[in-house]
């Protein structure tokens, strides 16, 4: 029993340190990024949470509304099909079809760009990332912060530039939504087009935390008769 | 005579069936005082087998060429039903596997396990432990993930450190000028045929020798010195029944654990599964800072710890090779720490500690502190082997008991 109580302390010590490690680098750990003040000071910015929630069904398809209408027109998905959108999000095949598939017309195709990424990178040095992962390689509040994070800029070829990514490539391509909405409108418009970014990015991520609860369950039933077995068998063991 | 027992008997007298399974399981008697660092064994059996299992599922789905391995990765993940589960099942269990086995190897350092007469059992646990490494280097660069792929590259660079043959050995062994499809294939055949076929054989010698001698104990004296009139020792209990109950406690404790990660962290906070990773291998745009992942770490600091890249290397080698020796450099008269002197607590308390800060300062960008603090450590890894042979002989150790004491 003794060591019974030792093991379980032991392993429970093991998986506290697991999910201390794993909720650090969910918290972001690295932020966003360093960038030079009015007053010559480097400052350190801190990322924004990006509202991530695979259960609002409504936000996921705002999302895909927005990145079908800004950002594939450079950037592929190129692991993302569109008949997995209209699973996944709930919204009928046709529709997917009607309004969301702007560069291709098979529904079980991948998400393609409006220009060809070869072409682009013929013409700008270095191809748009394919957009399917960028939000586990980054991480979500990263992406969310980023394309919160552009200002006017003058000296850069497309007239703005942003913080979390000095310099970048990417030209300002939400500056007229930003325009034409208050900031917390905007934020919010950001925000469900990142929760569809992490949908691509695994699609499975939610799916999984509910099948995990069942399965971690299970095996904790499971231990009361292992337990008992145990014991049962060891009773006579002097 | 029923019928089962006559096909039975039918069988034993073409194959030792039974016989074989006495003696390995029914009348192999285990000491019974086992505690919780004898799990890691069985689990070590637990995470091999899954690792087999799902790679041969992953296998079916994986394609092995520089054109295809991270899409067919993806493939895997998104359009195969359940194969986000196996990825991950397997993803994670190689980090387990390192887990369960450092602390099966700690048990050992602490038990004495390797002493007389388990050397053998000690440098077969040593080979797999090599095998492991290879397999988890060789896997690594499967997905064709960045880090895989830089990764690999600063592995495969380290050969070219030897004089004289070194450019040319570096190139033999990557089978290019640098990292491509030939070298994925080559780790592919490798990762998945040749290591598991050496890694499954040398587990079953590693048993074999187990069974042979017979398990060592917390107390880390004979059990055998004392038997009763049928000849079981006073202090064993058969290994089936008693600890395939016990185990399986362990196993779903583990189980627990491990699905916890599988489902709610599989990346396990970017050491399971680095961000880097998730962009495919490209040779024109290097990570900003590349780490092996988190098993190698340890040695890697010591790689670095070296200002000389041949000295790095041998010291890196010799820091794996030094544990092979383990079994004739503790001189001591008794197995166990819990009988050895406070030299041997001491120095096996620097020596965790040791290992556990070279593993941190290998995750982390090298820096002049980082550098100082690793030649450090690795300096006191070191000690720990080569005055073994001193602080093992002059300590006072305490008398062990007759019987075995604590468990049960």
């Amino acid at each position: 029993m003794n060591m019974l109580t030792k093991s379980l302390a032991g392993i429970s010590l093991g998986a506290a340190l697991t999910l201390a490690a794993g909720s650090a680098a969910a918290s972001g750990g690295g932020g966003c990024g360093t960038f030079t003040n009015a007053e010559g000071v480097e400052e350190h910015l801190a990322c924004s949470t990006a509202p991530v929630d695979f259960t609002n069904k409504g936000s996921l398809q705002n999302g895909a509304k927005i990145f079908m209408n800004y950002c594939v027109g450079c950037h592929t998905a190129q692991y993302v099909r569109h008949s997995r959108i209209a699973q996944d999000l709930e919204i009928p095949p046709e529709l997917v079809q009607k309004y969301l598939m702007v560069t291709t017309d098979q529904i079980g195709d991948h998400i393609t760009a409006g220009i060809d990424p070869d072409v682009q990178a013929n013409w700008f040095g270095a191809p748009p990332p394919d957009l399917s992962l960028e939000t586990r390689l980054r991480g979500d509040d990263w992406v969310y912060t980023y394309l919160l994070s552009f200002y006017e800029d003058p000296s850069r070829p497309w007239g703005a530039n942003n913080l979390v990514l000095p310099n970048a490539a990417m030209p300002h391509v939400l500056h007229n939504m930003q325009e034409e909405l208050s900031k917390e409108e905007f934020e919010s418009e950001v925000g469900d087009l990142v929760n569809f970014m992490a949908w691509m990015g695994e699609p499975v991520r939610h799916d999984r935390k509910v099948i995990g609860g069942f399965v971690i369950l299970f095996l904790l039933v499971l231990l009361i008769p292992v337990y008992l077995l145990n014991k049962e068998f060891w009773k006579d063991v002097k | 005579m029923s019928i089962g027992k006559k096909m039975m008997h039918w069988v034993d007298a073409r194959f030792p069936a039974t016989e074989t399974y006495e003696y390995h399981m029914s009348k192999y008697y285990a000491p019974k005082n086992f505690n919780f660092w004898y799990f890691f064994g069985v689990l070590s059996m637990v995470v091999l087998v899954n690792q087999l299992v799902t790679g041969i599922w992953l296998t079916m789905m994986y394609n092995p060429s520089a054109e295809g391995a991270f899409a067919s990765v993806e493939y895997i993940m998104r359009d195969v039903k359940g194969g986000w589960l196996i990825r991950y099942m397997h993803s994670t269990g190689a980090s387990a596997f390192f887990v369960v086995v450092y602390l099966h190897m700690f048990r050992a350092l602490l038990y004495g396990s390797y002493q007389k007469p388990r050397e053998l059992i000690w440098l077969i646990g040593m080979g797999i432990y090599l095998c492991l490494m290879a397999e988890g280097f060789f896997g690594y660069l499967l997905p064709w993930g960045n880090m895989s792929f830089w990764g690999a590259q600063v592995i495969l660079n380290l050969p070219a450190a030897i004089p004289v043959i070194g450019d040319g050995l570096a190139e033999w062994v990557r089978g290019d000028y640098l990292i491509s499809g030939i070298t994925l294939n080559r780790f592919f055949a490798l990762h998945v045929v040749a290591i598991p076929l050496v890694l499954v054989g040398l587990v079953f010698m590693h048993m074999v020798a187990l069974h042979h001698v017979g398990s060592n104990n917390p107390d880390g004296i004979d059990i055998k010195k004392l038997k009763d009139k049928n000849g079981v020792p006073l202090d064993g209990v058969a290994f089936h029944p008693y600890y395939t109950v016990h185990d399986m406690i362990g196993i779903v404790v583990f189980f627990i654990c491990f699905f916890a990660v599988v489902f709610f962290f599989p990346e396990g906070g970017g050491f399971f599964l680095e961000p880097p990773n998730f962009e495919g291998a490209n040779a024109l745009k290097t990570p900003a800072h590349i780490a092996p992942v988190w098993y190698y770490t340890p040695f890697y600091a010591i790689l670095r710890a070296v200002p000389n890249k041949l000295g790095g290397v041998i010291a890196m080698g010799g820091a794996i090779a030094v544990l092979f020796l383990i079994p004739w450099l503790d001189r001591s008269p008794v197995r166990s720490i819990r009988y050895k002197g406070i030299l041997s607590k001491i120095a096996l308390t620097i020596f965790a500690i040791s290992f556990l800060v070279l593993g941190y300062l290998g995750a982390t960008p090298a820096s002049p502190t980082a550098t100082i603090m690793a030649r450090i450590f690795t300096v006191l890894y070191f000690l720990f082997f080569l005055l073994m042979p001193i602080y093992t002989a002059i300590e006072k150790c305490k008398q062990p008991p007759d019987r075995v004491t604590g468990g049960h």
